[in-house]
């Protein structure tokens, strides 16, 4: 995941659901292991880049056994989630995290791993849900050693952001304060992505990965409101009054 | 209801000692219960700063380790019966502090006191996040120069996210408490201004304590300024903080250089 914000407990929390598909082994493993390897002869890349959650209320493995079987679907490039269906007192580091299967949705039809007209990965897809927009809105100021990570999309920070944080934002970011740390707009590549702020004192300002340093921050700008965007591959920077 | 207390600056040698030992004895002359708690496990100065230092038997780790029990460890002050001081250990370090330890002493603590002050070493390692964990208000010494004001906004910062309250999802009180203020060099721009630090911070303003020879004639004494000198200017500062701690209406003063006439002829002449 690429969100992430430390030292931030309150902003940590983005509740999100994800599609995945439910493999569940039966016993005896080596049976079940060499059936998956016959089914997957067949569609070499059906999990490729999916999220797989491994199912084990069929079974009744120890955690070592469990370590082993991620391991052997690991080495069929199908990478693991989550494990539900196991007694959590069962997890030990180095597992895949336990899923509360409570909460995981299920799809009442399996999907088919060998049919003929077999469900492309995009087919079996949830229809997109309504979009929210992709933006983070932080009311507190941002304090030195703290990071704000959001790559989904624009930052706002309502208060400054003290000398040594950081804000990085796959689209634009708004200081309605005082920006004194690092600005790093557009980080996914974006160069249409825009800084903007109410006074500028920064110690670093980066649109896609473009950056100019305190150092080459006209002074005359210095404490005004102002803006930077890229030009070609120049950042500029203007005021905004 | 007992008011757990840390003093906290995230830099080292700005007065955190200094203002817990002379808030401290503030708060303990209207006749509170006030226990001083020293966190800088293997450099203990709040012994030293009380004028407690020769009467040290057991100390914090003694406690948490079971050897010794709070009352034994505890000391009290010698010309104010209400103060009392929990010594650090000089021979361990702060490894040897845990957090389950830490939150026993401050439980106990709470029964018996109504101000609990924890100083914390500089520093954002486990001494100073253990000082700050159990914490209702936290008062944050800054000195008005930049560095200062940066580790205090770090500081900031994790009493936000890594103390007990904060990840109940409740708010530490926070305050700024300015020391070694110096108007004149303020008024020359040599120092950062009251406002640039609290616009920095942006966080409440408990007090500010002027640059005074006397509060290092105290701390030389074995004496919390406070009751050394108490009508002197860094002393009547400290007495206003803790009024202030204490949820009393007091007007904030900025500092002035209080020098005679004589002087400030004879400053003149010399310039």
């Amino acid at each position: 995941m690429s969100n992430v914000v430390r030292e931030r407990h309150s902003l940590m929390f983005r509740p999100r659901s994800y599609m995945a598909f439910a493999i569940a082994p039966q016993p005896p493993i080596v049976d079940w292991l060499s059936a998956l390897d016959a089914s997957l002869g067949r569609s070499e890349s059906f999990f490729a880049g999916q999220h797989v959650a491994l199912d084990l209320s069929a079974v009744n493995l120890s955690s070592n056994a469990i370590g082993q079987l991620v391991a052997n679907l690991e080495e069929r490039n199908i990478r693991v989630l989550g494990i539900e269906g196991v007694d959590p007192a069962k997890w030990q580091p180095g597992l895949p995290p336990v899923l509360r299967s409570d909460r995981v949705l299920r799809i009442s039809e399996p999907v088919q791993l060998i049919a003929p007209a077999a469900p492309t990965p995009e087919a079996v897809r949830p229809p997109p849900q309504k979009q929210q927009p992709a933006s983070l809105m932080i009311e507190d100021p941002v304090r030195s050693g703290q990071s704000v990570v959001f790559m989904e999309g624009d930052v706002t920070i309502l208060g400054s952001v003290g000398s040594g944080a950081e804000i990085v934002a796959g689209g634009s970011i708004h200081v309605y304060g005082a920006l004194r740390g690092r600005a790093l707009a557009g980080a996914t590549g974006d160069g249409r992505a825009r800084i903007f702020c109410h006074r500028v004192e920064a110690e670093l300002l980066a649109i896609d990965s473009y950056y100019r340093t305190a150092d080459e921050i006209d002074d005359s700008m210095r404490s005004r409101p102002a803006q930077a965007w890229l030009e070609g591959e120049t950042l500029q920077i203007s005021t905004m009054n | 209801m007992a008011q757990v207390l840390v003093v906290t600056s995230g830099k080292g040698g700005v007065g955190k000692t200094t203002s817990t030992a002379a808030l401290g004895a503030a708060l303990a002359h209207d006749g509170a219960k006030v226990v001083v708690i020293d966190f800088d496990v293997g450099l203990r100065n709040l012994d030293l700063v009380l004028g407690a230092e020769r009467r040290v038997v057991f100390d914090l780790i003694n406690v948490i380790n079971g050897v010794a029990k709070l009352p034994q460890a505890l000391i009290r002050d010698k010309r104010l019966e209400t103060l009392h001081l929990l010594p650090a250990s000089q021979t361990r370090d702060k490894d040897a502090l845990t957090e389950d330890g830490v939150a026993k002493i401050i439980d106990e603590l709470r029964e018996k006191f109504d101000w609990i002050i924890c100083d914390s070493p500089a520093g954002i390692e486990r001494g100073a996040t253990l000082a700050m964990r159990y914490a209702d208000t936290a008062i944050i010494v800054t000195n008005p120069e930049v560095s200062s004001v940066r580790d205090s906004d770090r500081i900031i910062g994790l009493l936000d996210s890594k103390t007990a309250k904060a990840e109940r999802g409740e708010r530490v009180d926070k305050h700024i408490l300015i020391t070694r203020y110096h108007s004149s060099r303020a008024a020359r721009g040599e120092m950062l201004s009251i406002n640039d630090v609290l616009e920095i911070l942006s966080t409440p303003l408990l007090g500010i304590i002027p640059e005074s020879q006397e509060v290092l004639r105290a701390s030389n004494v074995g004496s919390p300024v406070t009751l050394n000198n108490p009508l002197s200017a860094p002393a009547r500062a400290y007495f206003d903080a803790a009024r202030r701690l204490k949820g009393e209406h007091v007007a904030m003063v900025v500092p002035s250089e209080t020098r005679g006439i004589l002087n400030k002829l004879f400053s003149r002449k010399a310039a």
